[in-house]
């Protein structure tokens, strides 16, 4: 029962969130701020962890294609298609849920707790919108270009530790990263990141705006909003991944 | 005007406010007094429909907010300002962008005008050079005025002010009190104050309603409040030793 009334609350706040903005220009405003805190902050530890995971994969993949029966150029196309179909995709979303879905589930209930939503709704604004609506317009656009750019960087990673440890070359693993390539994946990959950015920004945003009493609970939600968004990733995962590829 | 008719409020576990009735009138600071946890908060936050009341009806100037519906609120709530005890400044937004963003959300207003606005309600509640501050960087004096200047930009017809003087020291809070009451006589808005500060109720109670256990127990203005016969407004109004000393040469 408790299942439904969080389902049914929260179906009842995106309604109220997908409504027309009620000045478009603060809307574009508030969505070029979420850009930079979502998107522009988020580079760095997409870079750090894409570059580290780039790097284990490849050694990981030559150390299990040992077989001289194996060409060596596997080692350069399942880094790219591990990194492409479920590293840039998957895994980066859920670390995107612990920074940007925390922060997001703490910037509301804080302003929860302290009555700024309610000094909102006070002055005829619709907060639920104001406050949300931009978050998840931002996510859904600037996430998927952080998919991409992780599979860049991933795929640059796995080229520089593949090197560096001596299980490839740098022919054998161009060669590889090339070799039977289908552009679906990409696809595939920037669905499943849109679908990741709005779970990521709608879950949070929910526990961060039905908050109530004081910085203890914020905190809570703050931890709700990463271990719900990452679980209704990891289900949705499984059921895009069904879907689209069978 | 703001009129209430047997509204109640009740919470899962509890039974907030009964049956209140009351009129605020315009022009006038219309306080609501009673101890803590009596259900001042709540019968404000009814009042401004941030909480739905169980029974009765809220009507503003004849205009049943209680049949309204979410548009309709709306539309209303661009009429009211409200100054929370906690000031509810946006943290991420400079003063000047407090005080600026009911306009920017309901006028089309150029932004030079904008500026002129604020900085003329930011002059109004004795606030200058601190356009560019951050609501951190202000004393919780300086954030109550600053909650003021905003509520009052749409030159509203309502002011609500929830416990306007709390963790402020007494010389601030009668800066506060006059700077609300000249206000609400300036510009003939019906103001409603939640209160339990008996200097804001001698200061500037022109019409006074006291709250116990829900109920409303006793309605008067500042001068009736002294002499009342009632025991509960009694027991709460002279709680302090002051108080005692400064009724009789009031009488």
């Amino acid at each position: 029962m408790n299942l439904f009334y969080h389902i049914g609350r929260y179906t009842a706040l995106l309604s109220k969130v997908f409504s027309k903005p009620e000045k478009t220009k603060v809307f574009f405003i508030n969505l070029f701020k979420e850009f930079e805190i979502i998107g522009v902050n988020s580079l760095g530890i997409v870079a750090i962890i894409s570059v580290f995971m780039g790097s284990v994969i490849t050694i990981q993949t030559a150390y299990n294609i040992e077989n001289p029966l194996l060409p060596k150029y596997l080692i350069g196309l399942t880094a790219r298609d591990s990194i492409l179909l479920e590293f840039s995709s998957t895994i980066v979303c859920l670390i995107l849920a612990g920074k940007v879905g925390s922060n997001i589930a703490s910037e509301i209930g804080t302003m929860r707790v302290t009555e700024q939503i309610d000094a909102l709704e006070i002055m005829g604004v619709n907060s639920a919108s104001y406050i949300i609506y931009p978050k998840i317009v931002a996510a859904i656009l600037i996430i998927p270009f952080l998919t991409i750019f992780s599979s860049i960087i991933g795929i640059l990673g796995g080229w520089l530790g593949g090197v560096m440890a001596g299980v490839t070359s740098t022919e054998e693993y161009v060669y590889g990263v090339q070799y039977s390539f289908n552009p679906f994946y990409v696809t595939y990959a920037l669905i499943k990141t849109s679908a990741f950015a709005f779970i990521i920004t709608s879950v949070s945003a929910y526990q961060g705006y039905f908050v109530s009493g004081g910085a203890l609970e914020v905190g809570r939600a703050s931890t709700k909003a990463v271990v719900y968004s990452s679980i209704v990733i990891l289900l949705f995962n499984l059921i895009l991944t069904q879907l689209i590829l069978s | 005007m703001i009129r209430l008719e047997n509204v109640s409020k009740s919470f899962p576990d509890k039974q907030v406010l009964k049956n209140i009735n009351a009129v605020f009138q315009k022009g006038k600071t219309n306080l609501i007094i009673g101890q803590s946890g009596s259900g001042k908060t709540v019968l404000l936050k009814s009042i401004v429909g941030l909480h739905n009341i169980d029974e009765g009806n809220i009507l503003y100037n004849d205009r049943s907010f209680t049949c309204m519906n979410f548009k309709e609120r709306m539309e209303i709530r661009k009429e009211i300002g409200m100054v929370f005890q906690g000031g509810a400044l946006f943290d991420s937004s400079t003063v000047q962008e407090n005080v600026m963003f009911p306009l920017n959300m309901f006028t089309k207003l150029s932004y030079d005008e904008k500026l002129e606005r604020t900085n003329f309600c930011l002059k109004r509640v004795n606030l200058v050079d601190v356009n560019n501050l951050y609501p951190s960087e202000i004393s919780g004096g300086m954030k109550k005025r600053v909650s003021i200047a905003r509520a009052i930009a749409l030159n509203p017809k309502y002011l609500f002010c929830d416990e306007p003087n709390s963790g402020l020291d007494p010389v601030t809070s009668i800066v506060i009190d006059n700077l609300i009451k000249e206000i609400t006589e300036e510009y003939q808005i019906t103001t409603v104050i939640n209160t339990h500060d008996m200097n804001s109720v001698i200061e500037i109670g022109d019409n006074i309603i006291f709250i116990y256990n829900g109920e409303k127990r006793w309605e008067g203005s500042k001068d009736e409040i002294l002499n009342t016969k009632n025991k509960e407004v009694n027991d709460f109004v002279f709680a302090s030793e002051l108080i005692k000393k400064v009724k009789p040469s009031r009488i």
